[in-house]
């Protein structure tokens, strides 16, 4: 009754709605065999809701969930044979780390001897070998986080789903498991892995490919690089990582942000519309240079080995990532700032620009 | 605080039963304090009719409960699974038996079971199901508190895990609902052991519960035997609950 399943997942047309209320809307994703995607959002983007929609927990309104080439849109969860880990674990406190490990081999009927060896080996992956004997509430919240993977992993499930699965954890803690995850997926290159989070860390730095959620919506998708470096709209510009984003009007060779002139690739945009203007606060540099903008310095962030300013420019925020100041600028003092023509994008202007 | 305490609490749980403590040693009661100190009643109170009629009471009280925890936890999680509304609906059904009086409940028992082909009327089972009417709705009440407070988190990662709904509700919910079950099953049993009104109406001669002794000891003015079967009763309660709540604290995990 457990199926191997390899090749990946793949998200029809996925809609999932409750009392009327959409919380997925019309998802089209297809991740890779052995891929990493992380789904990044802010909380009530749908990005949880799509994960359950693989595990089987909630059941599409319309649309398809492919496992595979096995369509799983139907079935019920026991039946999929993925593997899932949650924010809080939901360790069995009723029994041992060793038979929390052994449940899903248990269930599927797995013999007696070969249950041994493999809770033994998943343990080991994980660390928890020395653990083995011991209850959940017994145990750290990472050790806990370490046993409910042992046994996602147990039974060598194709697709791992994990739900925020550090989110629980405080920071130095989760830098560390976060390597480990990334060490996890080396050793098991050919896990199908689907990562929540809202942290855009752990996106960045364990995924393949980032498919941001916003509103019950995917608003893009891409390798961590290219939605840094290229963002197709505000949204994910601001999401996946810092972004200056300025309104501004696209020129013959440039934008227009008020009065100043700006170099930057218009690319397609046609002269006279508005567009936002994407600029990355570490790519901001102090004094002059080209694409000058000129304003007052509103409030300054020492940050141990940089400094951000807060530049009033016209009306509009701008920040700025410097190398720290020997002598900072003080507040309300006139301040020049300028980034590269290469280092700015130009976005479609959206309704709001600002929200994140 | 423990001052209002003791003011509460004396005069209102602890004098009663010391009173019956006192009496069941006493020849006679007549001045302030119990006299004739005497274990005679003890020795009528552990043999013969009244040994009989502890029996009957444990037999009945340890039967109706399993039989109400069994109903109680099935109806229970079963309910879980409806909509909200169809599950109040049943929440209130299987409250009813403790809305209505327990004599009502005694007569309804008794007119339904007289008739064949459910012919129970004259028979030990008459009292068994009274006793379960009466005390499913605190079994049911108890185990469905319980799942609510349950999170579901635990039977979503056993599913995922490859389980099927009987392997998680078996290895999984009801291992974890295990202390909710036992203290049910405590309540039940005490519940069941004290029963009178409805007993009154049922029984057949020949299973006589212990309250129905002590009525009856009462009624014809022998206080002293009666005090002293009912410290026995008391007692016998007392220590099956302790073995259930020794279950309880072995089977809780936090």
């Amino acid at each position: 009754m457990a199926h191997p399943t390899t090749g990946g997942i793949r998200f029809d047309h996925v809609t999932v709605a409750y009392d009327g209320n959409v919380v997925l809307d019309a998802l089209d994703l297809t991740v890779a065999p052995g891929e990493v995607m992380a789904l990044l959002g802010p909380s009530g983007s749908g990005k949880t809701t799509a994960l359950r929609a693989v595990a089987g927990f909630v059941r599409p309104a319309s649309g398809r969930v492919f496992l595979g080439d096995r369509d799983v849109t139907g079935l019920p969860p026991h039946r999929r044979g993925i593997g899932m880990v949650v924010q809080q674990y939901a360790l069995f406190p009723h029994m041992r780390v060793e038979e929390n490990v052994a449940f899903g081999l248990r269930a599927r009927r797995v013999p007696r001897a070969e249950v041994r060896t493999r809770v033994a080996e998943a343990l080991e992956m994980t660390g928890m070998g020395a653990y083995a004997r011991r209850h959940p509430r017994e145990l750290s919240g990472g050790q806990q986080q370490r046993v409910a993977i042992a046994r996602a992993l147990a039974i060598r499930p194709g697709v791992l789903l994990l739900d925020e699965p550090l989110s629980a954890l405080d920071a130095r803690l989760r830098s560390g498991m976060l390597a480990e995850l990334a060490r996890l997926h080396r050793e098991l290159p050919d896990v199908t892995i689907l990562y929540v989070t809202h942290d855009q860390v752990e996106a960045l730095t364990l995924a393949d490919r980032i498919a941001v959620m916003d509103k019950a919506r995917l608003r893009a998708c891409g390798t961590p690089r290219e939605l840094y470096r290229a963002p197709a709209n505000a949204f994910t510009a601001s999401f996946v990582g810092n972004a200056n984003l300025l309104p501004v009007t696209v020129g013959r060779d440039g934008a227009l942000l008020g009065e100043t002139e700006l170099k930057v690739d218009t690319g397609s945009a046609v002269p006279g519309a508005s567009a936002t203007l994407c600029v990355r606060p570490h790519l901001v540099g102090l004094g002059d240079g080209p694409n000058r903008l000129t304003g007052t310095l509103a409030e300054l962030q020492w940050r141990g080995a940089t400094h951000r300013l807060y530049v009033d420019v016209a009306g509009h925020r701008v920040m700025a990532d410097v190398r720290e100041l020997k002598a900072p600028p003080g507040h309300g003092e006139p301040v020049s700032l300028h980034f590269a023509p290469g280092d700015a994008v130009l976005l479609p202007a959206e309704v709001s620009a600002d929200d994140r | 605080m423990w001052a209002l305490f003791l003011l509460l609490f004396l005069p209102l749980f602890a004098l009663p039963l010391l009173v019956v403590l006192g009496a069941s040693f006493a020849t006679n009661w007549s001045g302030v304090l119990p006299s004739g100190p005497t274990t005679a009643h003890y020795a009528a109170a552990t043999r013969g009719e009244a040994l009989q009629a502890l029996t009957t009471s444990l037999v009945t009280a340890v039967a109706a409960s399993l039989l109400a925890l069994t109903a109680g936890t099935w109806a229970a999680l079963a309910a879980a699974e409806l909509g909200k509304r169809r599950r109040k609906a049943l929440d209130a059904l299987f409250v009813l038996p403790l809305a209505v009086p327990s004599v009502v409940v005694g007569l309804a028992t008794l007119v339904a079971f007289s008739q064949p082909p459910m012919l129970l009327n004259g028979t030990r089972w008459i009292v068994i199901v009274a006793h379960t009417v009466l005390v499913t709705a605190f079994a049911h009440q108890s185990v469905s508190a319980a799942l609510t407070r349950l999170d579901p988190g635990y039977a979503q990662a056993a599913a995922s895990l490859g389980a099927s709904p009987a392997y998680v509700l078996w290895r999984v919910r009801l291992p974890l609902l295990l202390p909710s079950l036992t203290a049910a099953a405590g309540l039940c049993f005490a519940l069941s052991m004290g029963e009178l009104s409805a007993t009154m109406m049922l029984y057949p001669p020949d299973w006589t519960p212990l309250p129905v002794l002590i009525y009856a000891a009462t009624d014809r003015g022998a206080l002293f035997t009666g005090s002293a079967v009912a410290v026995v009763l008391m007692t016998a309660t007392l220590l099956v609950l302790l073995a259930v709540s020794r279950i309880r604290t072995r089977a809780s995990y936090r």
